[in-house]
């Protein structure tokens, strides 16, 4: 057997978890640099990953698989398809970021006691949550995804309620209170999606045989498994509500503003850049490969939600007065346009959703950490306490400016390429869904501005008069993702090469082709336009 | 004599005995209750042994002498050392066991 | 040599990006990079504009292909160029005006602390429009579109300090972004209906398609264009725009980005000429629009408004002639040019006087300036000369031509646009004439501004007023160098196409008309402002004035039923957000709460309620049992 890539990869972070939170308390910095140097670590694996891939190859590659138990089917199955690449490459891509950003976001108080050691358990969290992110991204073996899509709940919530945001209103009891309450609500939301989840897998054990997800979309796709049409469908809703949950689609949204709102800056990022694209990802690689027809049974209902959750997300962003809960409403807007890229079954919408994925999670990133920058220089998360940050701290206005305009999708910024698919992509098939989404792109620049314009132009405040620019750490963290943000948007085909070729096979999962164009046209350079 | 006279004995002791732990305070009495009740479970096992002919019911009313013999070691002691904290053997009064 | 186009617009996006990230070190030198690096661009453009002239008109188009954009099944944009006679009128505009207005603006920002990073946005704004002219496909084009729509984000809020400047950036932005929703929706349905949304193959293909769907991506191509040209009903943040810097004002709101969407239009001339009932919506928002944005022209005091309302109307025009179809196409753009150098003239006027009058705008407050800055009168009237159609001067042979057009479409629509046209031109000699009476002739009404300082009217310095006089000098000389021997028509007609259609009335007629109605118009402003003393304040007015100072209401109706609509909305979904759907959640967890709450009063601790629970359940067993048996 070849060298285990994809297990190495996840076993990386695991292990810099484990030793991070060995470090003794007196040196913080260490574990620190630690949990830094394990993460960069991660995505060098994970650029050797995208190396070894070959686009145009197998569906799935660098595959593993070992027996497990095998009372019970169950076999430690990994591979990735394209989609699975951007994806652990983004996580890996993130981690970094995230960790630097949160460089002093658990230093312990001075009052607290020296055998306290938040910092190493902060950063030991982080990388445990990168380490279960990147092997649910790897698995091909439903069961073992399973494992640990749930098993990431524990990290994150010991991340939410146990660090939270030291800019707060009111007293220290009641913010914890708050937490604590965002951390269970977290909780709690996904542990239901969690356990119906539970049972959908057991079904689809009872009706397939085995968890392999190569075996039975293979089965699925030659017909050679039949499933009743209900139980698929019953199937297909257990599945897909716990990734509703996770994503989270409209009307299950509601624990993210907490928990974003409550969390440290770095750890909403991970929440809604990382962890929730699990919720994306598992929808496109199980819920379309496993339950094909039911995929296309639920649709309607699932383009409606995904609307709502598009107009409404934005619609509740521009109404917020919390700057990180704002974020977390233009996060839901934008999880309806993955959902919507998804479901509406076209080549451009799936490719588009796979790169919003990507895109959200970078543009997502840029805007939540320099927020967290300002956040942290004031105390305050409320936007009315800020105004003329521009003329006082220009480079932190102008990365926040761009990290908005990411959000609002920008052409020459790469969020734009993938909307704009996206919606191409559901307009093809369904206009008015395409049309009703657009008003998405109207209202995003609404929230986007009103934000900036609330925080950073007018007068100067005298509270944020002193404010200083940002410091050299904090640029090294922006300054690359605006970069990459920059690069996707004007040459997003080093992603799309490696995500066509698997959306084609989703494609064929759910038997669907492209709507064709009314009038063939030769496309200019001879070759036949599809 | 009839043996179900027997039957009607075990359910009339079984019926004063359940009355007493139900209305009794004092968990002496409660528990002499309780023996009563397992008696009279002893004298219908063994009228049914009689009655059918089979032994089953003679060997299970010597379990479960042996078992109250153990549930009343177990008992007292638990009734004595509530009693020495407490000054009292009312069951009333040991009502900690709650949520 | 089609290897330069790229270049074109790589110079100003270079520049944009060192003077940006540069940061405080290029301060001393900033304007200096910024202003070269756009006379690069129009040095590139003139090399280009010189080798397409050399060859014949059929082989003058150049494309450059550099890659592909965004490569998915089905679904192709490529980063591609394509240079025609169409675009290189626009190069030559975007990048010789953008070149005067960079050099303007190094006099006209000199004690700005934030100088360097204005002219990295105006480089920017530059790449960004170039981008839009040069793209050779739509999507591309919404690229470029979407660029100058930041640029003019970035400027118009230049002043970030002022909340109006602040609002009225956003205000633009958003505005804009209700056209680009019309954009996206037209490349969808290009993108269904053809499978591609590449201009070649589009226009190619757009005999095989239906009319009604033609229509449909005519109108949301309308849609953007009056978005971006700030045409009704899109228009009210034109007038706020002029927050921003007047050199600002001038070259994107007067000469380049506001005519893009007359530009969209006459590029998409093959899917127009297919869809008359989208032609015939697209002359009646200009002809609209050019009422509207003369009417609240005529009302506002502020110099810089006053201009505005004058460039939605003119922009009116233009919309209108391209909507007439092959008739008008040309007319269109060669207005859109001659307009681009004596409005940018005037703007830059109107800033020189500004500058001069301690950056007071109230036309009241100015008065006998003509003396007191020489230049900026010369220019200034010449400007206004061209603008009102005074015969020989560029406005006269542009304005023309799209009134004898409007004329020439032929039928009731012909006579309803020709008389629409004509009525704007007398509007358009009013309303002028008042500007110009106002600020440099009566006597003077100066007044000290809020810190109590005298205005001293100087003239402005020589990096101001020369581009000032370059851009008297074409508005001046450029509409009779564009109409001797048709120059212009026959330069765009391999693009555009062009017909006569068949005038009811004589060129002459609908000249001599034109004549009419600019003296009368000239003669109410000067018996109004000319004859009698200005009163400081404005008077109450007239029910039209009271209504065109308020932008006809416009902004009201926007304010009481968008924004204040909006509010409502979002209010209330934050509140449903908050109580139902998060209150379901908590009142399914509160009442789980409750319940257990209730049942944990059962285990009361009691030895004796467990054991009576005990008897019961065991009584109630046994009963069941008997039952069952009984039964």
């Amino acid at each position: 057997m070849d060298f285990p890539l994809l297990t190495v990869t996840a076993a990386v972070p695991a292990v810099g978890a484990i030793l991070t939170a060995a470090v003794p308390a007196a040196r913080r910095t260490a574990a620190k640099w630690l949990a830094l140097l394990f993460s960069l670590a991660t995505l060098a694996l994970a650029v050797l990953i995208a190396v070894r891939f070959e686009p145009g190859g197998d569906r799935y590659q660098l595959t593993e698989s070992r027996s497990w138990i095998a009372d019970f089917g169950v076999r430690y199955e990994l591979g990735v398809d394209g989609i699975g690449v951007v994806l652990i490459g983004l996580t890996a891509l993130l981690i970094p970021f995230v960790i630097a950003a949160g460089w002093h976001d658990a230093d312990p108080l001075e009052t607290s006691s020296k055998r306290w050691r938040p910092t190493q358990g902060f950063f030991a969290l982080i990388l445990m949550v990168e380490a279960m992110v990147i092997i649910s991204f790897e698995a091909t073996d439903v069961f073992l995804f399973y494992i640990f899509f749930e098993a990431m709940l524990i990290p994150m919530y010991f991340l939410i309620g146990g660090f939270g945001d030291r800019a707060h209103a009111g007293s220290d009891e009641n913010a914890a209170a708050q937490r604590s309450y965002a951390a269970v609500k977290f909780l709690l939301y996904n542990l239901v999606g969690g356990l119906i989840m539970l049972a959908a897998v057991i079904g689809l054990y009872v009706v397939a045989g085995n968890f392999s997800l190569q075996e039975i979309t293979a089965a699925r796709a030659a017909g050679t498994l039949d499933m009743a049409t209900n139980t698929e469908r019953l199937l297909f809703l257990g599945f897909f509500f716990a990734f509703a949950v996770k994503a989270p689609l409209w009307p299950l949204h509601t624990w993210l503003p907490n928990a974003m709102g409550e969390s440290t800056a770095p750890v909403a990022v991970l929440i809604t850049a990382v962890v929730d694209k699990v919720g994306t990802f598992a929808m496109l690689r199980f819920c379309l490969g496993l339950f094909p027809d039911a995929s296309k049974w639920a649709t309607p209902v699932i383009l409606v939600l995904a609307l709502i959750s598009i107009v409404y997300g934005a619609l509740v962003a521009v109404g917020q007065r919390d700057i990180k809960r704002l974020v977390a409403y233009a996060s839901i807007s934008h999880f309806g346009f993955i959902i919507l890229g998804i479901f509406a079954m076209t080549s451009q919408g799936q490719s588009g959703a796979t790169l919003y994925m990507v895109n959200h999670g970078l543009s997502t990133a840029a805007l939540m950490l320099v927020a967290g920058f300002l956040i942290s220089r004031r105390g305050s998360r409320l936007i009315a306490d800020y105004g003329g940050v521009q003329k006082v701290a220009p480079v932190l206005a102008g990365t926040f400016l761009i990290g908005g305009l990411a959000t609002l999708s920008l052409p020459g910024l790469a969020p734009f390429v993938s909307e704009f698919l996206v919606l191409v992509g559901t307009f093809a098939r369904y206009p008015v869904v395409g049309i009703i989404a657009t008003i998405g792109i109207v209202l995003a620049a609404l929230y986007t501005l009103v934000l900036y314009q609330r925080t950073m132009t007018g007068p100067v405040k005298e509270e944020v008069r002193t404010m200083p620019d940002l410091r050299l750490r904090e640029v090294l963290v922006v300054a690359p993702l605006i970069a990459l943000l920059i690069g996707l948007g004007v040459y997003p085909k080093v992603l799309t090469d490696i995500v066509n070729p698997a959306v084609e096979h989703t494609m064929s999962d759910v038997k669907q082709t492209d709507p064709k164009p009314e009038v063939a046209v030769e496309a200019k350079n001879g070759e036949e336009a599809k | 004599m009839n043996p179900v006279n027997y039957l009607y004995l075990a359910a009339l002791l079984f019926t004063i005995g359940a009355t007493g732990v139900l209305i009794r305070k004092n968990a002496i009495v409660l528990f002499m209750c309780v023996e009563l009740m397992l008696n009279a479970c002893n004298l219908a096992f063994v009228a049914f042994s009689r009655m059918h002919g089979n032994l089953d019911g003679q060997i299970i009313a010597f379990f479960t002498m042996v078992v109250a013999a153990a549930e009343v070691v177990v008992g007292l002691a638990i009734i004595v050392s509530l009693f020495r904290t407490r000054h009292s053997a009312s069951v009333d009064d040991a009502s900690l066991m709650k949520l | 040599m089609e290897n330069l186009i790229a270049l074109l617009i790589a110079a100003p996006l270079f520049g944009a990006v060192v003077l940006l990230c540069g940061g405080r070190r290029l301060d001393k030198t900033g304007h200096w990079i910024g202003t070269l690096l756009a006379a690069v661009s129009f040095g590139i453009g003139v090399v280009l504009f010189a080798d397409m002239l050399g060859r014949s008109a059929d082989e003058r188009t150049l494309t450059q292909n550099l890659y592909t954009w965004i490569p998915v099944e089905g679904f192709q944009a490529d980063m591609a160029f394509q240079l025609d006679q169409l675009s290189m009128t626009f190069v030559l505009l975007i990048s010789g005006v953008g070149t005067l207005i960079h050099v303007y603006s190094i006099g006209y920002m000199e004690h700005d602390e934030r100088r360097r990073r204005f002219f990295g946005y105006l480089n920017l704004f530059v790449a960004a429009m170039l981008l839009l002219v040069l793209a050779d496909n739509y999507l591309l084009l919404y690229f470029g579109w979407e660029g100058v729509g930041l640029a003019s984000y970035l400027l118009i809020g230049f002043w970030q300090h002022k909340p109006s400047a602040a609002t009225a950036a956003k205000k633009a932005f958003l505005v804009n972004r209700v056209g680009d929703m019309g954009l996206s929706i037209a490349i969808m349905l290009m993108f269904t209906t053809f499978g591609t949304f590449a201009f070649t193959p589009v226009f190619g293909a757009v005999g095989e398609t239906s009319e009604g769907m033609l229509t449909a991506i005519g109108l949301m191509l309308l849609l953007a264009a009056c978005g971006k040209s700030a045409q009704v009903p899109l228009q009210s943040w034109l007038g706020d725009a002029m927050e921003g810097p007047t050199p600002v004002s001038a070259l994107i709101h007067a000469a380049t980005m506001v005519t893009a969407g007359v530009y969209l239009i006459v590029r998409s001339a093959a899917v127009f000429n297919a869809a008359p009932d989208a032609q015939l919506v697209v002359t009646v928002v200009g002809a609209v629009t050019l009422l509207f944005g003369a009417i609240v022209g005529c009302a506002k005091d502020d110099i810089k408004k006053a201009l505005a309302g004058s460039t939605m109307s003119q922009i009116g025009y233009m919309i209108l002639a391209a909507g007439l179809g092959p008739i008008g196409y040309v007319f269109a753009i060669m207005h859109l040019v001659t307009h681009g150098f004596f409005k940018a003239g005037l703007f830059l006027g109107a800033g020189s006087v500004m500058h001069g009058m301690n950056d007071e705008v109230d036309m009241r407050k100015y008065g006998a300036l003509r003396t007191y800055m020489p230049v900026t009168f010369v220019t200034f009237g010449l400007g206004y000369l061209a603008i009102i159609g005074f015969p020989g001067l560029s406005g006269f042979f542009s304005k023309d031509m799209i009134i004898e057009a409007a004329f020439a479409k032929g039928g009731t629509e012909g006579w309803i646009l020709g008389g629409v046209t004509l009525l704007g031109a007398g509007i358009t000699a009013f309303y002028m004439t008042r500007v110009m009476l106002l600020t440099f002739f009566g006597e003077k009404r100066w007044q000290p501004d809020a810190d109590g300082h005298e205005p001293h009217p100087h003239e402005s310095p020589k990096s101001m007023t020369i581009p000032m006089v370059i851009l008297a000098f074409g508005s001046v000389f450029a509409g009779a160098f564009f109409e001797i021997g048709e120059r212009f028509l026959k330069w765009l007609e391999p693009v555009t196409g062009y017909s006569h259609g068949n005038p009811p009335v004589s060129a002459m007629t609908v000249t001599a008309a034109t004549m009419v109605m600019l003296l009368v118009g000239v003669g109410i402003a000067w018996a109004m402002y000319g004859r009698r003393p200005v009163p400081v304040v404005a008077p109450r007015g007239s029910l039209l004035t009271r209504a065109a100072r308020r932008d006809l209401y416009q902004d009201d109706f926007n304010h009481v039923v968008l924004v204040r609509g909006g509010e409502h909305l979002t209010r209330s979904l934050v509140y449903v957000d908050h109580s139902l759907v998060d209150g379901v959640v908590n009142g399914t967890a509160a009442s789980v709460g409750g319940l257990s709450g209730r049942l944990r009063k059962l285990q009361n601790g009691y030895a004796r309620s467990y054991a009576v629970s005990m008897f019961g359940g065991t009584a109630i067993l046994i009963a069941a049992t008997l039952l069952m048996r009984a039964v």
